[in-house]
């Protein structure tokens, strides 16, 4: 059922091709400038909603192209010590998905063009009530989410209610993600695809560019969707390397650090707190528009 | 929950994509879902295969010590003068619990996937101690993931598994207990995904642990059926069993499930009571949600976020219950209670002065529920607790809290 035609479509499955939304139009744009996308991820809530509505603001102007924004979780699986420590203290700080989503509103009033994705894990957004949270989250400007814990198998969870209610659903494809598995992931995939360049939680080993690249090309085989990377990029240089064979760079744990060494030793916020992030985030693009690419 | 409408058979669960109704599933990241899938084809193919079996016997029956005993506590059936009470006897395998029964067949599953790299999780330390042995056993390594607060008031495990040459890391993340220390062997699985093999200590985690774990665990009511037969010449009245995630309350139930004449009890840590907040009883006070891979009671706030349990015995601690009681709760068969930290003590001394057997803090919590139901019965009204484990890890959070008695 996962066929190679049906699959060089933008995804296959269900599909929201038809109503292109931001992300589309982002890679789309960028593309024609010849450069790879900088994806940036923040945690909703860290170190409280103001600073991180700040934060959220300033990142196109400094040069983020696709914003992630966590929804905190108390038991975030699939992530290293660093993100897990900005949930706990956004959580701490009383962030909660109504909360979230108003800071997408809000930012929303100012940017009509800035692509954002949820990303987090099922459990909340099945507490909030999945019709309810995709004809919110639709309303506050949400343009994609990536849900880590929910793989194809339990597409029918919200997955396919997300396609139908126009939110692309942002799959992760993994090394441990082989050549007879990335028609299934990929089959109901639109937006993008997230490629996690390491096996692991978030934020820990280094990624290897050389490796990144044929990976790219392996996935490329599969689908027309723009391909970002993530998991483990800190620096410009790191940036500029994948951002030769990506579509699109992610960068999150180093992001969540350089915010928490703003914090105090309650973990409130200080002056430098939004420069911190977004000094960071320009030498981040500076580093993607550096690359050269091959394509 | 309204009560679902009753299925033919109890004991056909879960369907092929992991699920008991509602509950199960495979909410996993990507990058384990290969790793699940492999682990799904080599169970299936090793449950087919009768070598696998007879090797399981020998080991149960020469290493384990198996069959345990039925035991008939009569001194405690005297006491509460009414129903007649009988342990099955887990407290008396290798490593003194029933968390030995599903160790020895992930390990030998894993042996047979080529995975040399072990890793648990462990509340109480039971099944982190039951691990450590049979990778020793076995010849592979074990790294077991603790809470800090359990490697704490936990010590004579720590130490056994230390001295079974296993690694012990303390998990300084969220509460420290046990779903931490789950996290915490997530997180290691995701990274060593090619070599390691994680070993599920209860029937909880995504598909297909929750079946594979009972399957393993239904030694303890196949046993008990043909006990009971020999010993009583028919099946008990009621079967009752303590549960965190409920892996030794479904070996004990799941071989009984279609008598539909047999009550059932599972029974839950109530804490400091229910009505405090500060328990660990998931059904009772929880709600359906996703954690740890599938669907079940879970205990949360309003938005979704997972409360922290709390118990006086570190093998209920945790806010979860396996998926498959969560739908024997729903569709009737099972009926959940609760026992507080305060009832699981006295049962605790109880067991010990009428018994001479010291009880786990987890089956005494089983216990304080039999104080009340055993003298409402008749004298012929047949009841078997799993007697799930052995005490001597408990003395010393014992102490603490009956320092006039020890």
């Amino acid at each position: 059922m996962f066929g190679s035609r049906q699959c060089a479509s933008s995804g296959g499955g269900i599909s929201t091709e038809r109503m292109t939304t931001r992300i589309d139009r982002q890679f789309t744009a960028l593309k024609a400038q010849g450069r790879a996308a900088l994806v940036t991820f923040m945690t909703a809530g860290d170190p409280d909603t103001d600073t991180a509505l700040a934060i959220l603001k300033a990142l196109p102007a400094a040069g983020a192209d696709v914003i992630e924004l966590g929804m905190p979780f108390t038991d975030p699986m699939a992530d290293g010590p660093a993100i897990q420590a900005s949930s706990q203290r956004a959580l701490k700080a009383g962030q909660n998905m109504k909360k979230t989503l108003a800071m997408v509103r809000e930012f929303r009033a100012g940017d009509d063009s800035t692509p954002i994705v949820l990303m987090g894990y099922y459990n909340p957004i099945y507490i909030y009530g999945v019709i309810k949270f995709l004809a919110d989250a639709k309303s506050a400007g949400v343009d994609g989410l990536i849900v880590v814990d929910l793989p194809p198998e339990e597409d029918e969870e919200l997955c396919l209610p997300a396609l139908k209610a126009g939110l692309n659903f942002i799959r992760l494809a993994t090394p441990t993600t082989d050549d007879k598995r990335l028609p299934a992931v990929l089959a109901n995939t639109s937006g993008f695809v997230y490629y996690v360049s390491i096996t692991g939680i978030t934020g820990t080993a280094a990624p290897d560019a050389s490796r990144v690249a044929d990976a790219v090309t392996r996935i490329k085989r599969h689908t027309k969707l723009p391909v970002a990377v993530g998991f483990g990029v800190k620096t410009a240089e790191q940036a500029r390397a994948i951002a030769q064979g990506a579509d699109g760079v992610v960068v999150g744990s180093a992001l969540v650090d350089a915010l928490r060494a703003t914090l105090d030793a309650d973990g409130r916020a200080g002056a430098s707190s939004v420069n911190a992030v977004t000094t960071l985030v320009a030498s981040l693009a500076a580093g993607v528009r550096a690359a050269k690419r091959g394509n | 929950m309204t009560v679902q409408r009753q299925p033919n058979s109890f004991r056909t669960g879960p369907d092929e994509r992991g699920h008991f109704g509602i509950y199960g599933g495979r909410f996993v990241a990507e990058t384990l879902m290969p790793q699940i899938l492999e682990l799904e084809a080599a169970y299936a193919k090793a449950k087919a295969d009768p070598a696998f079996k007879r090797e399981m016997d020998g080991h149960l029956a020469n290493y384990v010590g198996r069959p345990s005993p039925l035991y008939f506590a009569e001194r405690l059936t005297a006491h509460l003068d009414g129903a007649k009470i009988y342990f099955k006897r887990e407290d008396l395998n290798h490593t003194g619990a029933h968390k030995v029964n599903n160790v020895l067949g992930q390990i030998m599953l894993a042996k047979r996937m080529g995975k040399l790299r072990i890793i648990a999780e462990t509340g109480a330390g039971m099944h982190g101690v039951a691990t450590a042995t049979m990778c020793a056993k076995f010849g592979l390594q074990c790294i077991v993931y603790m809470g800090s607060v359990d490697v704490a008031r936990q010590q004579p495990n720590v130490l056994r598994m230390k001295a079974l040459g296993a690694k012990v890391v303390p998990v300084e993340s969220g509460s420290k207990t046990l779903k931490d220390a789950m996290n915490e062997a997530l997180r290691d699985w995701v990274t060593n995904v090619g070599n390691t093999f994680y070993c599920i200590g209860t029937v909880a985690g995504p598909h297909p642990y929750p079946m594979m774990v009972r399957d393993f665990q239904c030694v303890i009511g196949n046993e008990t059926r043909e006990q009971i037969q020999t010993l009583e010449g028919r099946l008990p009245n009621a079967l009752i069993a303590c549960i965190g995630g409920g892996s030794n309350a479904m070996g004990l139930f799941h071989p009984f499930l279609d008598d539909k004449d047999i009550d059932i009890y599972g029974v839950e840590a109530a804490g400091h009571g229910l009505n405090t907040g500060m328990h660990a009883a998931s059904v009772a006070g929880g709600r359906p949600g996703v954690l740890h891979g599938n669907r079940t009671y879970l205990l949360m706030n309003d938005d979704g976020q997972i409360n922290e349990a709390h118990s006086i015995s570190a093998g209920l601690d945790y806010p979860g219950i396996g998926p498959e009681h969560a739908w024997l709760n729903d569709v009737g068969r099972v009926t959940f209670l609760s026992a507080t930290d305060t009832e699981a003590l006295a049962a605790f001394q109880l067991c010990c002065r009428l018994e001479g057997i010291i009880p786990a803090l987890e089956p005494a919590h089983a216990l304080a529920r039999v104080i009340d139901i055993a003298p409402n019965k008749p004298k012929d009204y047949l009841m078997v607790l799993n007697m799930s484990g052995r005490g001597d890890k408990d003395l010393a959070s014992v102490a603490e809290h009956l320092s006039a008695i020890l």
